[in-house]
């Protein structure tokens, strides 16, 4: 038994026949190819899947593909827009807000959210808003500069 | 010599553009033509008899491709390899590729399920019927040796591994010539490094036998002769591939049954075949660190002068050796005197056996163990003296003119500036400034501590001899036709930046654009044969071979210009990225120029022995270690009423001396600085007395998040190490050897009025809490 969905993924129309146990993670990674989302856990704790639906952050691994029917789905590949990069993404670049570079496209959806709810972020702002995602290598100060350095871009 | 331009500069990654922007390859996003997935079946048991299992049902489910266990492949497959044996009677359990017989660990793998997708391998995998006969499990590692355990290994006899006596006789005399003795334990617990990417694999096979293997893995070339070995097929038909590896921390620092099992399953089936760690199974599978109980009699005069110090490490290597498994404790007995002038030292090592994930590396390695227990034992001394824990480092420290110092473990340490990283890091925290405001707190009820924590850490692995494993490094330097740069390393970076760092030094070395130079790391087929990144080491060895290497290109250069320049190789000059004749700027060739004459070879004469192409590949193998040091300084408050305690100001200054990207540096420091405030605060492998392990998921296990942090303020002194040509002493553990003791020794600090001398980690509000209720109570 499938289930058909329809979903807008960074601006491409999509129809597609899925499982309903089908997580949207596994959806874009693995119908669509979509693989800078990236699987940290399995509790929903570490926010390496993180994406946007509809605007707002979701831990696309606790979110059913068919659950995305009809919503508009922004990825880390659907960020950068004519290879010109988003302020966050520059800002994790020129500050070395990452090292192995697993949680990154999870974190940068994350703070992409917490910048459009809140444009300029004090620095506790930003720990709290980045809670739901884990990094081990960085200890989370130069994400924090990064996130800044974008709110300032 | 080129004028330095990238070699000290803060110059950002050519790594992140592809990262930050999901272009990334990790394993889990290699995909090959009809890949099949493999699921691993696990025991719910941290000690079973394996009765039977019955496959039946899940080999006749659809899309299921095969499913095997050890009576399948025990002809197929090599045990899994120990490489570190640091005693000759040690007990020599060998690891095999799925249990059988016993489970002894929860999550031991006991059979393997190879589906069309993993989704059907998993329905598969919970298929599997085995009849388990659980037994008493071995959790506690000093009930572990006591008479009457149980075994984990019957036909060995005993649950202790192995046994290292003291190195010194007299240490209980020369304790004796100290005005107090005083003794005291502490527990290193068990850690999960939890690399944000857990670990996987992807084996396609090759004609002729062969395999390729994508795996995160922190040593791809070591893996690749191990596993040729394990299956019996020639080392050169295997090809191993790190490709972006999200994270390692030690853990990805080894050989696993699941390499060998995806492997087999692969060549069993004849398709490509990919096995994916859940995060919860990673918990289980993935080889945990730390895990000691530590002694330490600590002989001290009344002036706070240390004279002996006689440890007593016993060391929890979980059920199986994995290939570092037995040597990380002796890394603690090796560092047991730390930054310190303390003539005489013993330790006596323990290596038990219980039925837990094998410890092996995790971010310092035996060397954050023993920094812990010596950093506790100097502040509880200097508490019993009544002497401020400052001063009591500053008595003991070794004084800088007395490098190379040759430590009672019997290594030298290289170079050294202990008292400078001390005092800059209590000015960079007002020290005496925070001891009046924690009095003047003290006077409104309020708990504020301020710890300390100075260490040194030896590092830069090998020298290979004196290891007793291959631990030298590779570099290959290559200037193409058109004068591009391509390096290759033997070292296997996976997040620490060495595209970028390496890029620098051979930008400048060569005084080429640093945009000209590329790194390429992680592939057995491209890269010549290197060891890998552990042990922060990395830019040590690997960087010092990538000089090597320059140096040679230059040399050829030299010579295939003077054939050009029709002048003498003696009087060809080296300098800002070309060659010129010695008094002659104008007679010069560029880099660029030489690349093409070199590999276009119409205008070098015959018969003058020069070879066509301009590149060089070195291989260095240190003829010393590297001893990094410095001085952290943390500060506390502890709310009583709750036990929470919260960091206020942290204060790192390192010396790893010669840097080449500071940025990447204080990276480095961040992190593990973070990973050692994770062992003080928060994490720890929580196992019931039947070996479930409670805290098995990130629900439970609590990762350090960013809102229980603090702003890190760091600094460094330089000291440049002689034990290589680069300066470097390597940075990559140094946060995390040094945080948890300064930690502790603040929360310590702000709660002694209390009358609590130590709490054990990790500092829950929970174990605070208790501590403090129990000093209350007396207890």
């Amino acid at each position: 038994m499938k289930a058909s969905i329809s979903v807008s993924v960074n601006g491409t129309a999509r129809a597609a026949e899925v499982e309903p146990r089908l997580l949207l993670v596994h959806y874009l990674r693995d119908a669509l190819g979509l693989t800078g989302t990236h699987i940290g856990c399995d509790t929903s704790q570490c926010g390496a899947c993180t994406v946007l639906v509809n605007g707002r952050s979701a831990k696309s691994c606790t979110m059913l593909a068919v659950q995305a029917d009809g919503a508009e789905v922004t990825t880390i590949e659907g960020l950068a827009s004519d290879g010109e990069l988003d302020p966050v993404q520059e800002g994790f670049w020129n500050e070395h807000g990452l090292q192995c570079g697993f949680c990154t496209p999870g974190m940068i959806m994350s703070v992409k959210d917490l910048l459009d709810r809140n444009p300029d972020p004090s620095e506790d702002e930003i720990r709290s808003g980045i809670d739901g995602n884990m990094c081990r290598c960085t200890g989370y100060q130069n994400i924090i500069k990064a996130v800044q350095a974008a709110a300032k871009a | 010599m080129a004028v330095s331009r990238m070699v000290g500069a803060r110059v950002r990654r050519k790594e992140d553009p592809r990262l930050i922007t999901g272009a990334g390859t990790y394993v889990d996003d290699v995909r090959r033509v009809d890949m099949a997935y493999l699921e691993l079946v696990r025991s719910p048991y941290a000690h079973a008899r394996i009765n039977s299992i019955d496959v039946s049902a899940a080999r006749d489910m659809d899309g299921v491709i095969d499913v095997f266990v050890w009576d399948d492949i025990k002809d197929d497959i090599g045990p899994i390899p120990i490489d570190a044996a640091p005693s000759p009677d040690m007990l020599k359990p060998w690891r095999q590729a799925l249990a059988s017989g016993k489970a002894r660990l929860l999550g031991d793998a006991v059979a393997a399920v190879v589906a069309e997708d993993r989704y059907v391998a998993r329905d598969a995998a919970e298929a599997v019927e085995v009849d388990y006969e659980p037994l008493d499990a071995v959790v506690d590692i000093e009930a572990a040796i006591e008479e009457g355990a149980p075994l984990i290994w019957e036909d060995l006899g005993s649950n202790m591994a192995f046994r290292l006596e003291p190195g010194s006789e007299d240490i209980d005399d020369a304790l004796a010539e100290a005005d107090n003795v005083f003794s005291f334990r502490y527990v290193n617990q068990r850690l999960i490094p939890n690399p944000m990417e857990t670990r996987g694999v992807v084996v396609e096979p090759e004609g002729g036998g062969g395999l390729t293997m994508w795996t995160s893995t922190q040593i791809p070339h070591m893996l690749k002769d191990r596993l040729a070995a394990a299956l019996s097929i020639p080392s050169n038909q295997v090809r191993v591939i790190a490709p972006e590896v999200g994270g390692g921390f030690g853990c990805k620092l080894n050989v696993y049954p699941e390499e060998y099992c995806t492997a087999l399953a692969a060549l069993r089936s004849n398709r490509p075949v990919k096995w994916i760690e859940d995060r919860s199974e990673s918990f289980l599978a993935t080889t945990h660190g730390r895990g000691q109980v530590n002694y330490i009699d600590v002989g001290v005069n009344n002036d706070g002068k240390v004279l002996a110090i006689k440890t007593k490490i016993i060391a929890d290597l979980g059920a199986y050796y994995q290939i570092l498994t037995a040597a990380v404790p002796t890394l603690s007995q090796l560092m047991m005197t730390g930054p310190y002038d303390i003539k005489a030292a013993s330790s006596e090592l323990i290596c038990v056996f219980t039925n837990k994930a094998p410890t092996d590396a995790y971010r310092g390695a035996g060397r954050p163990e023993a920094t812990y227990f010596l950093e506790r034992a100097l502040d509880q001394t200097a508490q019993k003296l009544g002497m401020d824990p400052a001063e009591i480092r500053r008595r003991n420290l070794i004084p800088a003119d007395q490098f190379p110092y040759a430590a009672p473990s019997g290594v030298e340490y290289d170079s050294g500036d202990h008292v400078t990283a001390l005092d800059k890091a209590m000015e960079a925290i007002d020290y005496e400034g925070f001891r009046r405001e924690q009095a003047a707190a003290a006077e409104e009820g309020r708990y504020l501590g301020i710890g300390l924590s100075s260490y040194t850490e030896i590092c830069g692995f090998g020298p290979s001899n004196t290891l007793g494993m291959a631990c030298w490094e590779s570099g290959t330097v290559k200037i193409d036709r058109a004068g591009k740069v391509t390096v290759l390393t033997g070292a296997s970076p996976h997040g620490q930046g060495q595209e970028t760092s390496f890029a620098q030094l051979v930008a400048d070395d060569l005084g080429v654009p640093f945009d000209d130079v590329i790194v390429l790391h992680g592939d057995t087929t491209i890269v010549p044969y290197g060891v890998g990144t552990f042990g922060s080491r990395a830019t040590v060895v690997g960087g010092t071979a990538l000089r090597m290497s320059t140096d040679k290109v230059i040399e050829k250069a030299k010579l295939v210009a003077s054939h050009l320049l029709e002048a003498a190789p003696e009087d060809m000059v080296f300098q800002n990225g070309a060659v010129h004749v010695r008094g002659a700027p104008t007679q010069r060739k560029t880099l660029a120029e030489i690349a093409e004459e070199a590999h276009e070879f119409q205008n070098i004469p015959r018969g003058v022995g020069v070879e066509p192409g301009l590149e060089a590949t070195s291989i260095y193998d240190p003829d010393a270690y590297t001893f990094p040091f410095g001085t952290h300084i943390v500060t506390v408050e502890v709310d009583v009423e709750t036990g929470k305690v919260s960091l206020t100001r942290y204060v790192a200054v390192d010396d790893c001396g010669k840097v080449i990207n500071p940025m990447l540096v204080d990276g480095q420091r961040h992190g593990g600085i973070v990973q050692g405030i994770g062992q003080a605060l928060f994490e720890g492998a929580v196992y019931d007395e039947d070996g479930q392990l409670l805290s098995g998921s990130f629900m439970d296990y609590a990762m350090p998040i960013a809102s229980e942090l603090v702003w890190m303020e760091t600094d460094r002194t330089e000291t440049p190490t002689p034990a290589n040509p680069l300066g470097i002493k390597g940075i990559g553990e140094a946060g995390t050897i040094a945080a948890a003791p300064a930690v502790v020794n603040a929360v310590v600090d702000a709660l002694g009025s209390l009358g609590i001398e130590d709490i054990d980690m990790p500092l829950s509000p929970q174990n605070v809490w208790h501590a403090i209720q129990s000093a209350a109570n007396g207890a």
